[in-house]
């Protein structure tokens, strides 16, 4: 597993008047295989997710995933971390489903007969099968939502953020986005407001405005979020 | 759900034929249809069209919706040119643009958008002497794409909450926030072409 350190983190962006922190020194090491992260609406959640593949680079401190700096080596990191957005038609980036799967892959420089063998993979996996060349936006929300995390996990990466992934979704989809994340073999950090997800996992953290506040068991986590927002 | 100029699988020949000569043939057409003077040309333009459907083998449904989102355009242009400079004109002119639209409609259905791509990546290698990246070219073709159906359902989606809230005709009041949910829209997407490497 790929270890996490954030070391002293703060981010902030600014505004008309001055700055507004989103993040306040939050130190931490991570290294179980499945991490949950909960908090409020607004609590620094999705920044601290966003912080784990340098989509947003601390403004104080440093975040370090196997070693490397996330504000220093960003492509080296973004070959690592995979990363799944709530909506997947933001996420969708080729208008058919085999394309999209393709589409990080061929970037990668892998050869056409690698490239194609994991695209076949990944639509037998996912049961895009009967789907290959259909329009993206044409697919159901479920049916969307596996296919942007199928398009991130055909290339592998060792560590998987998903950031609220259930969010969109009815229950059945939520149950089988979960049961797909359930079987993979990489690191997986899970933000969500679906509390059910957490469910045998490893660690939990729960931001509250910006902070970092628990640190523990999904249970007690869980418990301590409820006492913060209720 | 809009089929406009989406991808149809198929054997055909048009379908195996490269993307580079169906795009350079478009063009060419294109450039040629500025000769056209007479509504007879027209029709011999639309011949070729439907011809070129029937080889494709594109169901006539799907043939039919390529000319729909061009349909109430057609209309007005027609009705002016009609009582500006007569029915010739209005076929001339509207006949035109609508066997155009019918062609292009056919190269994106009979083309994979990842071929259209490559294509324009190799034929716009030489730009790279200008600093011109092929790449982010290609890119480019291939979010114009997927935009369509995106902004389409962006648009039904605030059209809906319109309608729910007591729909007002006011322009404004549909335009302002398509605007702002495509700009939203486009931060996330640009979020995860990030996410996605498309740096690397």
């Amino acid at each position: 597993m790929p270890l996490i350190e954030f070391d002293g983190v703060s981010h902030e962006y600014p505004v008309s008047r001055g700055t507004r922190g989103v993040l306040h020194d939050v130190s931490v090491t991570l290294s179980e295989p499945r991490i949950g992260i909960i908090g409020a609406n607004g609590s620094g959640k999705s920044t601290f997710a966003r912080m784990l593949n340098g989509l947003v680079v601390p403004t104080a401190g440093a975040v370090r995933v196997d070693g490397l700096d996330t504000s220093r080596s960003a492509r080296e990191i973004r070959r690592r971390v995979g990363f799944c957005f709530t909506d997947p038609d933001a996420q969708i980036v080729m208008p058919t489903v085999a394309e999209d799967l393709a589409f990080g892959l061929r970037r990668r420089g892998l050869s056409r007969e690698e490239v194609s063998h994991r695209v076949e993979q990944a639509l037998a996996t996912y049961e895009l099968g009967g789907h290959r060349d259909h329009p993206a936006h044409l697919l159901s929300g479920g049916q969307k939502q596996l296919l942007a995390l199928a398009s991130v996990l055909v290339t592998r990466p060792a560590l998987l953020v998903l950031d609220e992934p259930t969010t969109l979704l009815d229950l059945a989809n939520a149950q089988r986005v979960q049961a797909v994340v359930a079987g993979l073999e990489q690191q997986v950090v899970l933000v969500t407001h679906h509390l059910g997800l957490l469910e045998g996992y490893d660690r939990a953290l729960v931001f509250h405005e910006g902070r970092l506040v628990f640190d523990g068991v999904p249970e007690a986590a869980v418990a301590h979020y409820r006492n913060l927002v209720l | 759900m809009s089929t406009f100029a989406v991808f149809v699988p198929g054997e055909s020949a048009l379908h195996r034929a490269p993307a580079g000569a169906k795009l350079l043939a478009l063009a060419l057409v294109a450039v040629l249809s500025v000769l056209i003077r007479q509504p007879w040309q027209v029709l011999v333009l639309f011949l070729v069209v439907v011809v070129l459907y029937l080889v494709a083998r594109i169901p006539w449904r799907t043939a039919l919706a390529q000319g729909r989102p061009l349909l109430w355009f057609a209309v007005g242009l027609a009705a002016f040119q009609l009582l500006v400079s007569g029915w010739e004109k209005a076929v001339v002119v509207v006949g035109g643009m609508l066997g155009l639209v019918l062609l292009a409609a056919l190269v994106s259905l009979t083309t994979r958008t990842s071929a259209i791509v490559d294509a324009v990546v190799t034929g716009a290698g030489p730009l790279r002497r200008v600093g011109l990246d092929p790449e982010r070219l290609g890119l480019l073709v291939a979010l114009a794409v997927r935009a369509v159906p995106v902004v389409v359902d962006l648009a039904r989606e605030v059209r809906q909450a319109q309608v729910a809230r007591g729909a007002s005709a006011s322009p404004t009041a549909f335009v302002v926030p398509l605007v702002v949910r495509s700009l939203r829209h486009a931060d996330r997407l640009a979020d995860a072409l990030v996410a996605r490497g498309i740096d690397d």
